[in-house]
């Protein structure tokens, strides 16, 4: 690796070249095409990572291990966590609204492909340098060279950029207060109005389910949405079972019944 | 193999980058997808880094994850008010530029 | 002495303004103030006159520069009088004969509430002519020649109640607009003929120009003779400007107005002098009207209408005999001023009549009226003796003299000439007489006009029957009226003689007009001769026709000649059918085209770009990621626009 050819890679660069490019062109892809936006984040990063691979074989290998740190490792999960505040499994419908604007895209994007191809193939680039020079001294050693020295203002002003940001994020975030914090004792008060006193039944408590996305059922066998997490309720994510759990019920019963050689019908009858 | 290559890869994904920016709706993925073309720029400065034989290319790809970073912070911050203003993280739902 | 000729013009339309501006107010002494004007300027002309007379022949020309009208480089326009012979001899005809008919109206406008409007224009008329005839350019000549239009059409239609007169008038103006039309470009070729338009230089400059230029001009100032004179084929307005009172009647033919054309063909002699194409031209339009305006004349039982046809014969002989150049211009003129009084006379005695009979017109309901309006009787009578030409009188001369330079034309045009002037000196002794016979001999045919049946004998008188008010009481006119008839009476019956004696009036104009006295293949006694056997012939048939036998109160259906006679030979049809519809189907295509194609242009590209920006606005959809769509399209297309002119 220290030794990059100038005009061919080696072998083994050229194998990893079309595995990983080919995995990281399925990534992209996926990322753009997989419905749920948790899928498309994990897409995402798995395509970043084997750009750090990439980033690594043409000799940045700062850049490769901070690609996997800083990209990979906070950003994506960044990317992660909004999703979940935004809500991980809000399917992102498809179906396109704006007539024509998927095959603009497609025809954009396809046709824009063509001409960066188009420039690429025009340019003459068939000599490489190699990085072997510049690599002398170790990638991190130059790298910190030249930042340090050619592009110091750059490096600052980025510095304030980053301060500037996470002051922007705070403020865009940050909701005030717009009414008093009640206090445990209007809680409370407000509780005994409210027709729950006791705390809210939890999931699944009658059933054979204690996932939180399912309805505990009521003695005659109906969910109680008030046993889902709010969240879930407004989302319309909650699981009904309770068909299933009569069914088995009744399968219960008609084992029992078989059992006991009671019939069904006699039953009924001394009813 | 010619390492001119990876500038064809990174084209290749910017192009994807691009497209998905335009198609999908949902503000995280648009923004999934701009890092995507970001990557892909970084991808081709690290090649012609390659290219030239110096260490230029690298350091504008380092220096672009680092305004990538802040836009991501600044980026993630307004969609998530965004979400909280209008229940909702679809770039079409912020039509508001046709009354 | 020349400085009084701004006078002429300045009285007349000092009253012309006073009268129209000056309101009610003057309701009263309107039309006193009126004719005290018009007389002043016929004073102030006779003055000039007897000054002009006290110089010798060729030093009698007076010019008066009032001020520059239009100064530009290469263009330059005066207003400038000229007063030579000419001149002088429409100043008094025009001042003279319209002075008389102002005193005329006096007595036959009395009972009309807008007299002082009406004196108010006659002023504006006589004030137009006289800058007419006085200019020494062709542009202020022009503006005189508008202004007789406009006062001709404030006349005409000053009974706009009536629908007949606002259309006359109408008419009038319109027709005549096609005649000013060949001055305005008459004017125009002079100006890029000759670089001016002042009378002196372009007549002088006639020599060096080419024939083809003095043709078009020639012929152009025709057009607008033409228009003005009452000639074919723009004769059409004359007969129904009788429409107007019957002294405008009186002015139009007489004094001014139709002589106008005359005075422009006689005044740019050297240009038709330089076209003998044009002048031959002239004398067939002449020799058409004549014959035309005389034909009409015969069928027409109008009395206004049948005068009507007379003046465009009479016309029609001037127009011809200023055809003929040199050998002709004196006797245009003099037939003109001759003309003029027995036309007047004639006009003036026919508002009488008809002051008389309630405002009747139709001939065949007048009858025997000599004995209830003897001064209008024989003041008519010398007119109508002094228009066909009865010797001694002022038509004799004149007349005679035209007939004769016809014949002095040579050859074979000569012949036809004459002859054609010969056989319309019969005819206007048919017509004349027919005219006198009707209105003043014969039964009083108006006494039983209610039962409006010739078979029926007169013994009864209608008026038992019918009422009173029904029937007319003739009666003659005031005084007011009679005396410029006396008047002009004097003038036919003496004018003539007094011109011709001794060839007084072709000295006095032959400074101006030239004269030449041409080669006539008959002696004057031969045609004077030949003159009063068509007389004695035409006088006779009309005797015939309408002395022995009674006249029909309804007209007979009569020849089909007849029938076109009284419809004006057909004009109006003619024009009605050439003009108007020519001129609907035109508008009618031109609307279709307007509505089609222009309104398609205009609407379609309205429509188009309505419909474009409908499309368009559909990109504006709001949503962000379609712009963005549109931002990567171009941002391709600015890319792929770089590779081709790197690539080219």
């Amino acid at each position: 690796m220290t030794e990059l050819a100038a005009y061919t890679t080696s072998t083994g660069e050229a194998v990893q070249f079309w595995v990983l490019g080919t995995v990281a062109v399925i990534g992209a892809l996926c990322t753009i095409l997989m419905k749920k936006a948790v899928h498309s984040a994990l897409c995402l990063a798995g395509t970043m990572i084997i750009l750090a691979v990439f980033y690594l074989a043409n000799g940045a290998y700062f850049l490769g291990i901070v690609q996997v740190v800083v990209y990979t490792g906070a950003i994506m999960m960044l990317f992660l966590f909004v999703v979940m505040l935004v809500g991980v499994t809000a399917a992102d419908s498809l179906k396109e609204t704006i007539k024509g604007q998927r095959w603009l895209a497609g025809l954009c994007g396809f046709g824009f492909a063509v001409l960066l191809f188009a420039g690429i193939g025009n340019a003459s680039v068939n000599e490489f340098a190699g990085m072997g020079k510049a690599n002398a001294g170790g990638n991190v050693e130059g790298l910190a060279e030249s930042i340090f020295t050619k592009y110091v203002f750059a490096f600052e002003i980025t510095g304030a950029l980053l301060i500037t940001a996470t002051v922007g994020a705070m403020v865009l975030t940050h909701r005030e207060r717009t009414e008093r914090a009640k206090t445990q004792r209007e809680m409370s008060e407000a509780r005994v109005r409210s027709n729950h006193l006791p705390p809210l039944p939890a999931p699944g408590v009658y059933a054979r389910h204690n996932a939180v996305d399912i309805a505990g059922l009521l003695p005659d066998g109906t969910p109680s949405e008030l046993t889902v997490n709010k969240t879930l309720r407004e989302r319309g994510q909650i699981r009904d079972v309770s068909n299933e759990a009569l069914d088995d019920l009744r399968a219960l019963e008609q084992r029992s019944a078989d059992r006991l050689e009671r019939s069904p019908k006699t039953e009924e009858a001394s009813k | 193999m010619n390492p001119v290559n990876y500038l064809y890869l990174a084209a290749l994904l910017f192009a994807i980058g691009a497209t998905g920016v335009l198609i999908r709706r949902n503000a995280i993925v648009v923004f999934m997808c701009i890092e995507l073309m970001l990557n892909a720029c970084n991808l081709a400065f690290v090649a012609f880094s390659r290219l030239h034989g110096n260490l230029d290319g690298q350091i504008i790809a380092f220096f672009t994850m680092v305004v990538a970073a802040a836009e991501v912070v600044v980026g993630l911050a307004i969609i998530v008010s965004l979400f909280r203003s209008r229940h909702s993280a679809s770039v079409d739902d912020a039509s508001l530029m046709k009354l | 002495m020349e400085n009084l000729i701004a006078l002429l013009v300045a009285a007349p339309l000092l009253g012309a303004a006073v009268l129209l501006c000056g309101g009610r107010r003057l309701d009263r002494v309107g039309h006193w103030l009126g004719t005290l004007l018009a007389a002043a300027s016929f004073v102030v002309g006779a003055v000039l006159f007897a000054d002009m007379l006290g110089r010798g022949a060729e030093e009698r020309t007076l010019s008066q520069h009032l001020f520059s009208w239009i100064p530009v480089e290469g263009f330059q326009a005066d207003v400038a009088f000229q007063l030579d012979q000419l001149s002088m001899t429409f100043v008094l005809l025009i001042t003279g004969v319209g002075t008389l008919i102002h005193i005329y109206s006096i007595g036959y406008m009395e009972h009309d509430e807008r007299r002082r409007r009406f004196f108010g224009y006659l002023n504006l008329f006589l004030a137009a002519m006289l800058i007419l005839v006085l200019a020494d350019n062709y542009l202020l000549l022009y503006v005189g020649w508008e202004g007789v239009g406009l006062a001709s059409y404030l006349l005409i239609g000053f009974w706009q109640h009536k629908p007949s007169a606002a259309t006359a008038a109408k008419k009038a103006f319109l027709v005549n607009r096609v005649g000013d039309m060949g001055l305005s470009i008459a004017i125009m070729l002079m100006f890029t003929t000759f670089g001016t338009f002042a009378f002196g230089p372009v007549l002088e400059a006639t020599g060096e120009t080419s024939e083809g230029k003095l043709t078009a001009i020639g012929l152009m100032l025709l057009l607008a003779a033409c228009g003005k004179s009452a000639q074919v084929p723009l004769q059409s307005w004359l007969g129904d400007a009788m429409e107007g009172p019957t002294p405008v009647s009186a002015l139009i033919h007489a004094a001014t107005m139709v002589t106008a054309g005359v005075y422009l063909i006689v005044r740019s002699g050297a240009i038709f002098n330089g076209a003998p194409d044009a002048q031959l031209v002239v004398t067939v339009v002449g020799a058409v009207t004549l014959l035309f305006g005389a034909i009409v004349g015969c069928a027409k039982d109008d009395i206004k209408k049948a005068l009507a046809g007379s003046t465009m014969s009479q016309i029609g002989y001037m127009i011809l005999a200023a055809g003929l150049g040199p050998i002709g211009y004196v006797f245009a003129i003099m037939h003109l001023v001759t003309h003029g009084f027995f036309k007047a006379g004639l006009f003036l005695g026919a508002g009488s009549v008809m002051h008389g009979m309630n405002d009747e017109v139709d001939m065949r309901k007048y009858g025997g009226l000599r004995k209830y309006m003897p001064v209008t009787f024989v003041t008519f009578g010398l007119g109508y003796l002094a228009i066909i030409g009865f010797p001694g009188l002022s038509g004799f001369f004149s007349k005679d003299k035209i007939i004769e330079a016809a014949f002095a034309k040579g050859g074979a045009e000569g012949w036809i000439l004459g002859s054609v002037a010969l056989l319309g000196a019969a005819i206007t002794a048919f017509y004349m007489t027919r005219v006198m016979i009707m209105t003043f001999f014969g039964e009083e045919r108006w006494r039983h006009r209610a039962t409006a049946s010739p078979d029926q004998p007169s013994a009864e008188p209608a008026a038992e029957t019918h009422g009173e008010h029904d029937e007319p009481h003739p009666h003659e006119s005031p005084r007011s009226m009679t005396i410029p008839m006396i008047v002009l009476a004097f003038g036919s019956v003496f004018a003539g003689g007094f011109f011709s004696i001794g060839d007084r009036f072709m000295h006095w104009l032959e400074p101006v007009t030239r004269h030449d006295h041409g080669h006539s293949p008959l002696s004057a006694a031969t045609v004077t001769g030949a003159t009063m056997v068509v007389l004695i012939i035409g006088v006779a048939l009309a005797y015939v026709q309408y002395g022995r036998r009674p006249v029909p109160v309804t007209a007979p259906r009569g020849s089909l000649l007849t029938r076109a006679a009284r419809r004006d030979l057909l004009q109006d049809d003619f024009n009605h059918v050439v003009l108007v519809r020519g001129g609907e189907h035109l508008t009618r295509s031109l609307v279709y085209v307007d509505h089609t194609l222009v309104d398609g242009v205009v609407n379609g590209t309205a429509a188009s770009v309505g419909g474009l920006s409908g499309r368009l606005r559909k990109m504006q959809n709001g949503y962000a990621r379609s712009y963005a769509v549109s931002m990567f399209g171009g941002v391709a297309v600015l890319i792929a626009a770089t590779l081709l002119m790197r690539a080219v």
